[in-house]
């Protein structure tokens, strides 16, 4: 892995520029790593705002999800009803109403790019969510009704720990879709000192060395909230075959 | 009350599944005494099964009336009068070993040390001390129903049901938990309703054996037991146990002809 990172590195470097790639193309590792340098505080001050907005959208699209997935699981006819729709929703390309949702918010409110980073969060999560509150084996259920286990103790013994390998693995998409959900929403206007708004303004400006070291910036943190989001199931699913498999 | 006290008293219970339309209970009676050992024997999809679920509240019987320690079996599920292991060992993935027998525990509200002293009972009497903290996908098959049977017995349940909870199991696991099982039963007094497959293994279990009929599920002969207890290795070799499997193996033949 190593290898190929560096392989990968060599020929940004050298073998790209030397087969004739032009600098707007993709200027070379050393020119990209001079302009993050050059333009640190001002791409640490962009990634602070657009990150604060994915994390923002994130919380809050995946929490009323959960809410939501709660809510469907308890009343099923609801959910049964419902869920067509869910699945079809999701398959809906979202980032096409960032441009609405800035005429909702005003183009330069956080906002704006908030409300597209949670709706993009949402259903996965709820989907994902559902189906595990609901994939319950029927005799852990009766075993449950056996000890005249009202239905909020079904949910918190049973439902909700049958539903948690779902919910991560949903939480993990949702910290991708969270970051191209802000960095999208910035494209279409936003404080000029976000992360996208950079990306887009550098460009028009020819500027391709900056508007890489943004795109660097905005790919390492997005890495780096799914790798949070990773470490946070290695810990809750501690019980997991999957995750004590790996780390025996 | 006089004579050997009731605790399943089951009157022309009937069961038709909406679905399907199949009858698979017809007009079940069965009284199950205090201390019995009964066993459920008979073809595939005769309903032991249904009539279990019954018993225990789980499914509603179409017609008849169930009474479990003199009470509506609604009334004895509310008041947890029995455990109940089913054929594949229900356990709870994201609990240890431990917190799948407490877990009928902390639902009847016992302080943390007593379950703790009660849970380490409990692995005494299944022998698995030192597997507290495993979770079940690092246990074997006989070991997670042994789990699933000591959560049954964690709350000391009067009566306990059993839906082919062996079933899965290797010969010679089986019989050895046949063995436990047993030991189980005569050191708790507790009563047993076992639903099995095995001739042998009702035979050897049981102080009585319910034969059943297909379609619609009935109760064609109740053989009584009257090997000595307690049962051992030389029981299987006794002729009286070979006497008796070829009964219960007559009764089931009979019941099939009949269909
Ligand atoms: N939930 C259900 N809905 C509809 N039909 C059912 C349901 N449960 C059982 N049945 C039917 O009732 C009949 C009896 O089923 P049951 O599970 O009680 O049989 P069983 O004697 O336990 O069989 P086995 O020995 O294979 O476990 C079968 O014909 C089955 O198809
Ligand atoms: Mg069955």
């Amino acid at each position: 892995m190593t290898i190929v990172f560096a392989v990968g590195l060599v020929s940004w470097q050298w073998v790209l520029p030397f087969l004739g790639v032009e600098r707007y193309l993709l200027p070379p590792l050393t020119d990209v790593l001079e302009a993050l340098w050059d333009a640190r505080s001002e791409l640490l001050r962009g990634a602070r705002i657009t990150f604060s907005e994915a994390i923002g959208g994130f919380v809050i699209g995946c929490s009323v999800a959960f809410a939501c997935a709660l809510g469907l699981a308890r009343w099923r006819p609801l959910g049964n009803a419902l869920m067509p729709y869910m699945v079809a929703a999701n398959a809906v390309p979202i980032v096409a109403f960032a441009p609405i949702t800035n005429a909702w918010f005003g183009t330069l409110s956080p906002w704006s790019k908030v409300v597209i980073a949670a709706i993009l969060c949402f259903f996965p999560v709820l989907v994902n969510t559902l189906r595990g509150l609901t994939s319950v084996r029927p005799e852990a259920l009766e075993l449950m009704r056996s000890y005249a286990a009202p239905q909020r103790v079904v949910f918190r013994r049973v439902r909700i720990p049958n539903s948690l390998p779902f919910v991560l693995s949903a939480l993990k998409i949702a910290s991708v879709l969270a970051m191209i959900g802000a960095v999208v929403g910035d494209y279409f206007g936003g404080s000029t000192e976000a992360l996208g708004v950079m990306i887009v303004s550098s460009v028009s400006l020819a500027q391709y060395e900056t508007a890489w070291a943004a795109i660097l910036v905005a790919s390492v943190l997005g890495i780096a909230f799914y790798g949070a989001v990773a470490l946070v199931e290695r810990l809750v699913l501690g019980w997991h075959p999957s995750i004590r498999a790996g780390v025996e | 009350m006089s004579g050997p006290e009731v605790v399943v008293q089951a009157r022309g219970v009937s069961k038709v599944f909406a679905k399907g339309g199949v009858t698979a209970l017809q007009d079940i009676d069965l009284d199950v005494a205090r201390g019995e050992f009964v066993s459920l024997i008979g073809p595939s999809g005769c309903g032991k099964s249904t009539l279990l679920r019954v018993i225990g509240d789980l499914v509603e019987p179409t017609a008849g009336e169930i009474l479990v320690n003199g009470k509506p079996a609604h009334r004895a599920r509310l008041d947890r009068d029995y455990g109940i292991v089913f054929q594949a060992a229900v356990l709870y993935d994201w609990r240890t070993v431990a917190k799948n027998i407490a877990l009928p525990l902390e639902l009847l509200g016992w302080s943390r040390a007593r379950r703790a002293e009660r849970v380490a009972e409990m692995l005494e009497l299944v022998e698995l001390e030192g597997f507290e903290r495993h979770y079940p996908w690092q246990l074997s098959g006989g070991m997670q129903q042994r789990v699933s049977i000591a959560r049954a017995l964690s709350f000391s349940p009067a009566l306990l049901l059993m839906d082919e909870p062996f079933g899965a199991l290797d010969e010679m696991t089986r019989e050895r938990l046949n063995d436990e099982l047993l030991r189980i039963w005569a050191e708790t007094g507790s009563t047993v309703i076992f639903v099995t497959h095995s001739i042998s293994e009702a035979v050897y279990l049981s102080t009585r054996v319910v034969v059943m009929s297909a379609r619609p599920g009935r109760i064609t002969t109740v053989i009584p037991i009257d090997l000595a207890q307690p049962r051992t290795f030389a029981t299987r070799e006794d002729p009286r146990f070979f006497e008796l499997v070829t009964e219960v193996r007559e009764a089931l033949h009979a019941g099939g002809a009949d269909v």
